[in-house]
């Protein structure tokens, strides 16, 4: 009896130890890329040719950082990533609000007033987000370029607005679906009319999806390429584009501490909302897959 | 003694069509009307400005005798059954895993998924680096003494899209991870309880009960990474810009050259058409589901 | 305080008749219980008193004035909800101030009304939490106090009780009957619970199918219900429902004759038209028998066998057969126990009887 207790217990701190093991090993896996992006960026370049790839830095500088900031060429233009970030920003900030509150009303009608014909609208919203956008493209470049768009940071904040909407609304919807009917009867009753109802009593409840909607445009919004590339040249590009630019274009020895610096910089404001938010982030990337 | 409907009555009536018609006009033009445009270039003779005749499906027997075309289409096979494979058994294992009561479970789910913030254009220059011959992991491990060791499918066309693979199972295993979990933390407990009283092992439990239950996580998985797969572009572009040569070229990377670099709009539309009708076979027929099974829930 | 007449309403979905022509009125002060199993169309006909939901047909008057277009704030009601319905962002206070604020109701009025609503469900110290913070009594409290600042002509209870647990339940069950009798406003209370009706109501309307059964004072309903669904759903356990058949009595009052595993037995002395006995003689019919209108008796009675007993406390529940069907008789306590044979005496002038085939009550 004792003897088999022990094993027994020996076969379940091996069990522990393979779980625990596996785990790690993952870990490490998965975090290897962002430690070389940070270590390689702060390396010089001499250092990175010389053969260290993985390890610590000799001496950490700054320099990479500066030069990706503030000098590193892109197209003809050598100031750096800055006026980019700051396009990434003046699109991303008016996008996120746009759609987030657009879809907040939409799955506010979609729920709460229902009308014939509504489940189809929203049928027609849904196949929405999963657009490929290159069945898109062509024609939105077209229509950017005569409403007098084209290239430009509003032109982004437009495109950015439609095709955000399918997801916010699909948030709010199922969110809103959870917030009992009876609610909205209790406050007609009151005498709250749409807006009211709307203003008052589902807003406020709806905190929690408010968050998880407009991380989820903050991130898809500013990790976007296909929208960048396709209709911006130049200096009115985001950040994304004017980083690849960076990447792909090389005269003479490649800086791949600048490089890594660059990416850096254009991975840290979607990180920083990761890491301060994560829990609702993963909330809109699952709501993709599992309805409401 | 009836009260006649006022103005008032009827605008409040008419109020949530009213707000919602700016969105529903948006979605008609920019995604329903602009399919319709897309595809009516794609039946036209268009080039570098688009021409609004018709050509019948000129373009499409263009576009399916394009060498270029062919390999976009063959890499875009290759790489979803290996992204898939790989992302669901790796996302699983890990979830499974996660689900063992372990201690930190919160820090290493944040580890796991944090590349899904990243934009694939940053993982595909990290994975670039990584990757690099000369520099990379492959010094790494040589320097470590296994000085035959080569890791250099970056550069050869046969293997390159593998590294593409490889960068793309990296972003997108916690997604299949968060997934999975969420399904396994819907499963009953007292159905675990009930098997290992009858006496199965814990592999067995989960090979014979809870694998079968995720059913509906296993879809969502396969549909939204097929989905991911379909229209992968900024990752192609970042890491191998569809090279070496044109061997790790998709269907995306080809509707975007095609259009915007070699003045092939008709070809670039007909080949964004065949993009387009290859997600909606998977996508329409899963909302569908969904929405069905929604509607019966309640 | 007002009367509701609902005059030949219809409501219909499509093809679909989920009420068909219900008409009820009643007076003001009465308090109207809407009782039936779920799908009757119970909650449908409150909905469209609150002008939730439209009127395919017919009207609804509140103190003589046709509703139906009028939009619900314009109604002059209040309505408490099954899930209570507060506001989740809102403090209690809040909640109760909510519809007041709409109406532009001074500040200080609506501290008044919130007070005074709040000493008279004692709720005084909750005015500060948010609805979270409450157990389901308490929730169930600033619901009605919400209903009652608005001094409405009409306040509507949509199965308001069926969240909470049973001991809460009865407590909450006095506490609305004393708001009735406080506030002597016209109440319309939906349910699916007989004894909330019973206790409740001045006036029961039972549905099925979204046709009304039986209206009635509640006594009436249990004394003589219209027909046997009525009969087998309110009271508890149900009315016995027998087949016999009927005889015109030797004192010209109707006679039952019953099956028993003994032989036949003849129930005596049934209150019944002479034009339904006339009709009805040597006719099957259905017996209606509340189960307390059993008694053991020393006499001559129905000689029957006891197949279960189940003692409740305060009396004791015999099971038998009669007329090939089960039968419960209300008994003393310890009255009678499993396989006795026991002759029961049935209090004639309360039986009920019922045509065989319409199941409707025969006068």
């Amino acid at each position: 009896m004792a003897t088999d207790r022990r094993s027994a217990r020996r076969a379940r701190l091996i069990g522990r130890a393979f779980i625990y093991g596996a785990l790690i090993a993952l870990a490490a896996f998965y975090l290897m890329p962002l430690w070389v992006m940070i270590v390689t960026s702060l390396k010089s370049l001499d250092e990175i040719y010389s053969g260290s790839f993985i390890g610590m830095p000799q001496a950490v500088t700054f320099e990479a950082w500066g030069k990706a900031w503030s000098t590193a060429c892109i197209g003809t233009k050598c100031e750096g990533l800055q006026p980019y970030f700051v396009n990434s920003l003046m699109m991303v900030i008016p996008a996120v609000i746009l759609s987030s509150g657009i879809g907040a009303i939409n799955g506010y009608v979609l729920t709460k007033w229902r009308f014939r014909g509504s489940n189809i609208v929203f049928g027609m919203l849904l196949f929405g987000c999963f657009l490929p956008f290159q069945a898109v493209l062509l024609p939105m470049a077209q229509v950017l370029g005569r409403l007098g768009l084209a290239g430009s940071i509003p032109g982004l904040v437009l495109v950015h607005t439609v095709y955000g909407i399918a997801f916010t609304t699909l948030f709010f919807r199922n969110y809103f679906i959870t917030i009992p009917d009876e609610l909205t009867k209790a406050a007609q009753i009151d005498g709250a009319g749409f807006f009211r109802i709307f203003f008052s009593i589902m807003l406020p409840a709806a905190l929690p999806i408010i968050v998880v909607s407009c991380i989820w445009q903050f991130t898809q919004i500013w990790n976007d390429f296909l929208f960048g590339v396709s209709f911006t040249a130049g200096e009115s590009s985001p950040v994304t584009v004017a980083l690849n630019n960076i990447v792909n274009v090389t005269m003479g020895r490649k800086q791949y501490n600048v490089d890594m610096a660059s990416a850096m910089i254009a991975a840290i404001p979607t990180l920083v909302v990761y890491v301060v938010a994560g829990r609702y982030f993963v909330r809109g990337l699952t709501a993709g897959a599992v309805k409401g | 003694m009836r009260r006649p409907l006022t103005f008032k009555d009827r605008l409040a009536a008419l109020l949530p069509k009213l707000v919602l018609s700016p969105s529903i006009l948006a979605v008609s033009v920019g995604v329903y009307l602009f399919i319709v445009w897309t595809a009516a270039i794609s039946f036209s003779s268009s080039k570098m400005m688009p021409r609004f005749d018709f050509v019948g499906l000129d373009q499409y027997v263009r576009l399916w005798s394009t060498p270029r075309w062919i390999t976009a289409v063959e890499n875009l096979f290759l790489f979803t059954a290996l992204f898939l494979a790989v992302t669901i058994a790796i996302g699983l294992f890990m979830a499974i895993l996660l689900d063992q009561k372990i201690r930190a479970e919160g820090v290493l789910r944040a580890i796991y998924l944090y590349p899904m913030a990243l934009s694939f254009i940053v993982t595909g220059t990290a994975w670039k680096w990584i990757m690099n011959p000369t520099l990379g992991v492959q010094k790494v491990v040589n320097d470590l003494g296994w000085t035959s060791f080569t890791f250099d499918w970056i550069t050869r066309p046969e293997v390159a899209i593998y590294c593409v693979v490889i960068a793309a199972v990296w972003q997108s295993t916690g997604f299949a991870m968060a997934i999975f979990l969420a399904g396994l933390r819907g499963i009953d407990n007292s159905i675990i309880k009930a098997a290992q009283i009858e006496g199965a092992g814990l592999t067995r439990i989960y090979l014979a009960i809870i694998v079968p239950m995720l059913r509906p996580a296993f879809l969502s998985v396969i549909v939204l990474l097929s989905y991911i797969s379909i229209k992968s572009f900024d990752l192609v572009l970042a890491l191998t810009n569809a090279g070496p040569g044109s061997a790790t070229e998709m269907p995306s990377t080809f509707m975007f050259s095609a259009t915007f670099l070699r003045n092939q709009m008709g070809v670039g539309a007909a080949s964004a058409m065949m993009m387009l009708m290859t997600v909606a076979a998977i996508i329409v027929p899963y909302l569908y589901s969904e929405l069905k099974e929604d509607r019966n829930g309640h | 305080m007002a009367t509701l007449e609902i005059d030949r309403v219809k409501k219909s979905y499509g093809q679909m008749d989920v009420l068909k022509e219900v008409s009820i009125s009643v007076g003001d002060g009465d308090f109207l219980v809407l009782l039936g199993p779920s799908g009757c169309g119970k909650s449908t006909l409150l909905n469209m008193i609150a002008g939730l939901e439209d009127i395919t047909a017919g009207e609804i008057r509140i103190a003589g004035e046709v509703v139906n277009d009028l939009s619900p704030k314009d109604r002059d009601i209040a309505m408490v909800f099954q899930s209570y319905a507060l506001y989740p962002t809102m403090t209690v206070r809040q909640n109760i101030e909510f519809g007041m604020k709409i109406r532009g109701v001074p500040a200080a009025e609506r501290a008044k009304a919130t007070q005074a609503a709040a000493d008279m469900l004692q709720m005084g110290h909750l005015l500060d939490r948010r609805p979270s913070q409450l157990s389901g009594g308490q929730r169930q409290r600033v619901a009605m106090g919400r209903a009652v600042v608005r001094e409405p002509k009409l306040f509507l209870f949509d199965e308001p009780l069926s969240n909470l647990d049973a001991k809460l339940r009865v407590d909450m069950r006095t506490e609305i009957k004393r708001l009735h009798q406080r506030l002597g406003t016209t109440i319309v209370y939906v349910t699916h619970d007989q004894i909330e009706a019973m206790t409740l109501a001045t006036r029961i309307a039972v549905m099925k199918d979204g046709i009304v059964q039986h209206f009635g004072p509640p006594q009436e309903v249990y004394d003589r219900p219209a027909n046997t669904y009525v009969a087998r759903f309110v009271g508890s356990p149900a009315m016995n429902i027998i087949p016999a058949t009927l005889h015109v009595g030797a004192d010209g009052r109707a006679e039952a004759a019953v099956s028993l595993p003994s032989g036949e037995a003849r129930i005596a002395g049934i209150a019944l038209s002479a034009a339904a006995l006339k009709g009805y003689h040597g006719q099957k019919v259905l017996l209606g028998i509340r189960p307390e209108h059993f008694s053991l008796t020393a006499g001559a009675g129905l000689a029957v066998q006891i197949d279960v007993v189940e003692p409740t406390g305060p009396d004791t529940l015999a099971v038998f057969t009669m007329g090939g069907t089960e039968v419960i008789a209300r008994l003393e306590p310890f009255a009678a126990a499993a396989g006795d044979r026991l002759a029961l005496a049935v209090k004639e002038d309360k039986v009920v009887i019922f045509d065989a085939a319409t199941e409707t009550r025969l006068d």
